[in-house]
Parts: structure tokens; C-alpha cells; sequence
């Protein structure tokens, strides 16, 4: 019988099984690149409008974070402040800066500043500022030093299962309601234990006397 | 052999035995037809000219299968509303066509993996075409969980995938033991399928005389001579699918009941439900086995001499052993829940499902699987081609209805009459189960033509000049003991 196939098609079970080991690595790759949702970009640092730091304003000037994102503990969304909260100082101070004629125009038009949004989370799920500020959780477990950034990143995940991670364990998070917007404040420890294990501990002490009860297999909690 | 007399010197009297002639075996393949009509006339329906009633048919099935994939899109493009399911009715039609499919399949694994070991001979010339049946009726059945679910690009839910989302299946539940037993079912058919047709293939690319059949063939053949490692290889790997595919057989049904069985519904609630169905996917499994070959043999008469009157009458009494199995299992399941169970909701259950709105459904199911197929009691049906037919499509009805009576008269009727509702399917959901009907047949006649339907190697086996130690008088001198020097020929 004649052969049908010439004699490098020996090698070709080979060359399949080559190529399908780069393809199954490659595909993970890609996938991981190109489909990771768009809220869960670590390290997404757009360029604002106006080069607004918040290292001077919150760091050195020692600003609460709640005079500008003024709704955070009453609204679900927090907002990002008005021209009018920067007028407020910036009628006297820095009046001529060039670096702020957006922020001059826009309170001379009423046209607001088109400040851009690093935090996303996605539309179907329901996060509540307020409800996390009033039990204890601080600004800084979800974004990060702000008070050291002059120009904002995004710097947790906010994936689900990053959202997960603490609603199991809220009292790793947990600290006192007045040191909520303290970003720099970490637990005191008790004698030779560690600051994670005094955290863990004052947690779960206020988790018990607060009745925290994150939602965390009730889809319903989040998904409304 | 005649008579014996025996006489035993020790007593007394004296014991005469009165054998009856000893009666000679049914023949596998009639008319004694040699190895290389066998070969020449299976893989001759590969090779010659399309005739014009396979195109007949294709055409008629062809667009009616494409029904499937244009529904589909619409039902992904509108929402999962176009299938007519609502409260209470979650399942309906979507999950009864699900079941009715993936039942059929059974027959297929159950002659390929449990014949096999069990040495049933028989099992040699309707093998392949059952395994083809089961793939095609696997794929049938797949399509439902997948765009049951609505959002059908998020079907990847079903699997344990690591994501972002740290979403992970819950496995106490039924429906992820589904997706794992029907997925493992469909991944060992097509291995167990593929080496099977391995050897075969291999005997259409030598027969092959174009230069695109002998590289298609080949390549499917991936190199086989057939020499005595190939052939080693190639039993060791055919017995080991043979032992996963026969627990298989069992599993994949029983799983599918759990769907129903571990929920707390009445009329779902009941241990019975995984020998019921798997009994009864064998039941059905058959009888679309039979559905498939009887035409087959009409296309192609050649078959004839190897699908004999033999394989029809015991495929036949597999029907009534599997129908009368069923047939208890309704009773039984009467009988616990009308007499002995005692509990209110389950005896309203099967009170409504015999009496209640459906009540036509629980009737057909009745008559298709529990009355008819006792016609198979008598020889002359069972060798009737025209009655087996015909008693085969009450079979295949009578199975639809089953499923439709266990999901919807449950569902229409269960705890509170203020939760009662009814159902009609929808267009889209009627054409789309016609349109799977489409699909399977296309699929089989795509198998027919391109592929030997016949296990040509393993047909050769069961010749008795394959095995010329046993009954001297029916050899042929052909030394043949082996399927391998079987296809040599």
C-alpha cells in the first residue's frame, strides 16, 4: 500500500500537542488581560482636570475627609464636592493659580469640573457609603492612604471576591466610629501582641457590641 | 444428540433421561457471508454515490434542525420569557425535552459498555450506530440546561472555574452533580465511540481512492496498521472505557432523578425515582435504537444479513423486560403514595396526576409505556418490522409524556391551590423540540453516510470462523481467531 502521508506527519501529533500547550497558556493570559472586568483595574491613576492633591489637602492640611465627601455618612453615594466647597477656601487662597481656572470657570458658569471616576463598582451591584462609614469601616480599607497620594489611585481590587474577603471577616476592618476617617490609625496592641491581632480582637469586640452581620451568602444583600 | 438412556449401576432402578435434540445457535450474520462481504458491503455505503433518498431526507431534516440554532438566538436575543415558563411552572418543557434526550442516549452505553462485558455477542453490528445515537441525543439534551439558564454566555456558572467573583458551585446540590455526570457522559461516549471507529477508519483509508477520502480517513486513523501492538493497545483501552462507561450507565440517570427526587416537592419526593429512570431511559433508549435501524435496514438492505430478525427480537424483549420495570415502578409509586404512604399532599399528588388537569398526559404515558409494549409478548409482533415500528413510536411518545407528567402535573398542582397554575408552551418552545428532532436525524444521517454505521472488525469476531476451536462442524478451516486478522481480510 502506498503511504498517504509524507513522512514529517510523524511529527505532527508533536507539533499538536506544542502548539496546544502555548495556546493553553496563552489563553488564561489573555483572558486575564483583556477580560478582567474594568472596576477591578488596581492602579488606574487617569489624570485629573485640575492636578488636585489629595496629600496636601488631606495629609498636611489634616482636612476630615467628610468636608468635601460630604454625603458619605448619609448616603449611600458619595459624592465628589461641589466648585462651591473649593471656593470656599480658594476665593482667598491660591485666588490666582493658573492650575485652577477649571475650578474658577466652573464657578463662574455653574458648569461643573469633569472630574474623572476611579472607583467603580459595577450597576448591578448595591454598596451603601453610609451604611460602612456609621459601623466602623474605615475610608482607607477600600481606598487606600488617600492622605498620601498626590494624585489618586485605585488600589483594592473591588471585585466581588475582594468584597467577600472582609463580609466574611468584617473584624478585620472594624475600628472605632471616630477614627473612621483617621486613615493613618491602626489598632493599639496589648501587650506583645501584634497590631493584626489587635485588630483582630477590638473587631471582633466591636463586631459583637455593633451586631455586624454582613450580608455574605444572601445574594439578595448586594444584588437587589 | 438423541436420546441418552443412563443407567446407574449402584441403584436399583434405572434413571432414563430424555434429552431434547440439542438446538443449534441463531447466527449472527446470516447466510453465512464471508469477511470480505462483510467489509465490502459496510464500508460500500461510505463509498459509493449519494443516493437520492439519503438527500431526500436530508433535506426534509436539514432545515428543520436549523430551527434549533435560529430559536435559540432568539430566545438569547428576547430573554428566557419566550419559552413559556412562569410560576409555578420553573421547569416545563425545556427540562422534560432535557431529560427525554438524555435518557435516550442510555441505550447506547448500556449495548457498547455493558454488553460488552458481559459478553453479549449480539452487541457487534448495532453498537456504532447506538453510540452515534447517543452522542447526537446527548447533544440534544445539552442545549436545554445551557439556554435554560437564560443568560446563556453566563453558562460557565455550572463549572468549578476560579473567578473574580469567588463564586463557586454549591455541591449539595443535584443540578452541579447533573452537570458533572451528564458532562463526564458525553467526554467517555465520544472517546468510547472514536476508538471503536479507529480500526474501521482505518479500513476506508486503504479502501480509499480519492486523495481527500484517503487524508480524512487517515487522519481520523491516526496511523493505525493494525499490527499486534496497535491491536493490544487498542483492547486494553476499549475494555478500560467499557468499565467507566458501565457505571455510567447507572449514574447519569439516577443523577438526573436526584433533580427531582432530593427536592421536598410531593410527586417529585420519592426514593424510587433513580432504578424508575434509569430503567425507563433504557426502555426509551431502545426504542429510538429500533427507530434508527429500521430505516436503515430499508435504505440499505445489505444490513439485513447483520442486523438480523435475531437483534430486533431480543432489542424487542430488552423493551418489555425495561417497559414492564417501568410499568411496576408506576404502580408501586401509586400504591405508596394512593394506600400506604398515609401522607395527604402525596396522595393529592397522585391524585391529581391520574385525575387532575393533565390527567391526558398520566393516560398516554400509560397507554404508550405500560400496555402497549406488552404486544412483545408475542413472537410474530416481535418479528413483525412494521409492528415493532410502530409499537417503538408509542415508546418514544409514551417517554415524552412520563417526563411531562412527572415535571408538570407536580408542578401545576403542589401545597397550596392558591400556588396552582397552568401551562401551554410556547411557539418557540414547541419548534425548538422539533427542530432537536431535525438535528438528531441530520446528525444521523451525516454518521451514516461518512461513517462505517457497521463495526466491520467486530462483526467478523462473532463469525464462528473467527473461533474455529469451537464447534468443529461450523468452521471453516479459516484460521481466524483473532478480530485482528479478522480485518485482515
Amino acid at each position: 500500500m502506498p503511504q498517504i502521508f509524507p513522512r514529517g506527519a510523524n511529527f505532527v501529533p508533536l507539533k499538536i500537542i506544542l502548539v496546544l500547550a502555548v495556546l493553553g497558556m496563552a489563553a488564561p493570559a489573555a483572558m486575564w488581560y483583556y477580560w478582567t472586568p474594568k472596576y477591578t483595574k488596581v492602579g488606574y491613576q487617569p489624570a485629573q482636570p485640575v492636578p488636585f492633591s489629595h496629600k496636601i489637602h488631606a495629609g498636611q492640611l489634616g482636612l476630615d475627609c467628610r468636608y468635601c465627601h460630604s454625603f458619605a455618612e448619609n448616603a449611600a453615594h458619595s459624592n465628589i464636592p461641589t466648585a462651591q466647597v473649593c471656593m470656599n477656601c480658594h476665593s482667598q487662597v491660591q485666588k490666582d493659580n493658573p492650575k485652577l481656572a477649571p475650578l474658577r470657570e466652573a464657578w463662574a458658569t455653574g458648569k461643573p469640573v469633569e472630574w474623572v471616576q476611579i472607583h467603580k463598582t459595577p450597576d448591578h451591584a448595591y454598596f451603601n457609603h453610609s451604611v460602612h462609614i456609621n459601623r466602623g469601616v474605615s475610608c482607607v480599607s477600600c481606598h487606600g492612604r488617600v492622605d498620601q497620594m498626590d494624585v489618586v489611585s485605585q488600589e483594592q481590587s473591588l471585585s466581588m471576591d475582594w468584597c467577600l474577603t472582609c463580609h466574611r471577616a468584617p473584624e478585620t476592618a472594624l475600628r472605632p466610629l471616630d477614627k473612621v476617617t483617621d486613615l493613618g490609625w491602626h489598632a493599639k496592641p496589648q501587650g506583645k501582641e501584634s497590631i493584626e491581632q489587635a485588630q483582630l480582637n477590638l473587631g471582633q469586640k466591636l463586631k459583637d457590641q455593633r451586631g455586624i452581620n454582613p450580608p455574605v451568602s444572601n445574594c439578595a444583600g448586594c444584588h437587589r | 444428540m438423541a436420546d441418552i438412556a443412563h443407567t446407574s449401576k449402584g441403584d436399583e432402578c434405572e434413571v432414563v433421561l430424555h434429552c431434547p435434540p440439542e438446538l443449534k445457535k441463531i447466527p449472527l450474520v446470516n447466510h453465512d457471508r464471508s469477511f470480505a462481504w462483510i467489509t465490502e458491503n459496510v464500508a460500500s455505503i461510505c463509498e459509493e454515490k449519494t443516493r437520492r433518498y439519503w438527500w431526500i431526507a436530508f433535506l426534509l431534516f436539514t432545515p428543520i434542525a436549523l430551527l434549533v440554532p435560529t430559536l435559540l438566538s432568539y430566545q438569547v436575543a428576547n430573554g428566557v420569557g419566550v419559552w413559556g415558563e412562569n410560576q409555578p411552572f420553573g421547569w416545563a418543557w425545556d427540562i422534560t425535552n432535557f431529560v427525554f434526550w438524555i435518557g435516550i442516549g442510555h441505550a447506547g452505553t448500556l449495548i457498547s459498555a455493558i454488553l460488552f462485558l458481559t459478553r453479549q455477542k449480539w452487541r457487534t453490528s448495532i453498537n456504532r450506530a447506538a453510540e452515534a445515537m447517543t452522542l447526537f441525543a446527548v447533544m440534544c439534551a445539552a442545549l436545554y440546561p445551557g439556554f435554560h439558564v437564560g443568560r446563556f454566555w453566563k453558562a460557565w456558572y455550572l463549572f468549578p472555574i476560579p473567578n473574580h467573583m469567588a463564586l463557586w458551585q454549591n455541591y449539595r446540590s443535584p443540578l452541579l452533580w447533573d452537570v458533572f455526570a451528564v458532562s463526564t457522559y458525553f467526554t467517555v461516549s465520544v472517546l468510547f465511540w472514536y476508538v471503536g471507529l479507529i480500526p474501521d477508519l482505518a479500513t476506508l483509508r486503504d479502501r480509499a481512492k480519492s486523495k481527500i477520502k484517503q487524508w480524512g480517513y487517515g487522519l481520523a486513523a491516526l496511523g493505525w496498521r493494525g499490527g499486534n501492538r496497535h491491536w493490544q493497545h487498542y483492547e486494553m483501552a476499549y475494555l478500560i472505557l467499557a468499565g467507566l462507561s458501565t457505571p455510567l450507565v447507572l449514574s447519569v440517570h439516577s443523577i438526573v432523578s436526584f433533580d427531582f427526587a432530593t427536592s421536598v416537592i410531593p410527586g417529585w419526593h420519592t426514593t424510587i425515582f433513580p432504578p424508575y429512570f434509569v430503567a425507563g431511559a433504557i426502555f426509551g433508549g431502545f426504542a429510538m435504537v429500533l427507530t434508527l435501524m429500521l430505516p436503515a435496514r430499508l435504505f440499505y438492505p445489505q444490513l439485513d444479513d447483520m442486523i438480523t430478525r435475531n437483534h430486533v427480537d431480543k432489542m424487542a424483549k430488552i423493551i418489555l423486560l425495561t417497559g414492564s420495570i417501568v410499568g411496576y415502578a408506576y404502580l408501586m409509586e401509586l400504591f405508596v403514595a394512593l394506600v400506604y404512604a398515609g401522607n395527604f399532599y402525596e396522595y393529592n399528588a397522585f391524585y391529581n396526576r391520574a385525575t387532575g388537569w393533565y390527567n391526558w398526559h398520566y393516560i398516554t404515558m400509560m397507554t404508550c409505556n405500560v400496555i402497549i409494549p406488552q404486544l412483545f409478548w408475542s413472537k410474530r409482533i416481535r418479528h413483525n418490522y412494521i409492528w415493532v415500528f410502530v409499537i417503538c413510536q408509542f415508546v418514544n411518545a409514551g417517554m415524552w409524556f412520563e417526563r411531562f407528567v412527572i415535571i408538570g402535573t407536580t408542578l401545576a398542582q403542589d401545597f397550596l391551590p392558591s400556588s396552582w397554575g397552568h401551562y401551554t408552551p410556547s411557539w418557540v418552545e414547541v419548534f425548538t423540540f422539533i427542530g432537536t428532532f431535525g438535528m438528531f436525524i441530520s446528525l444521523f444521517l451525516l454518521f451514516m453516510r461518512f461513517l462505517p454505521m457497521i463495526t466491520i472488525f467486530e462483526v467478523k469476531a462473532v463469525k464462528p470462523e473467527a473461533d474455529p476451536h469451537h464447534e468443529p462442524d461450523h468452521s471453516h478451516g479459516e484460521k481466524a481467531a483473532h478480530p485482528k486478522e479478522a480485518a485482515a481480510h
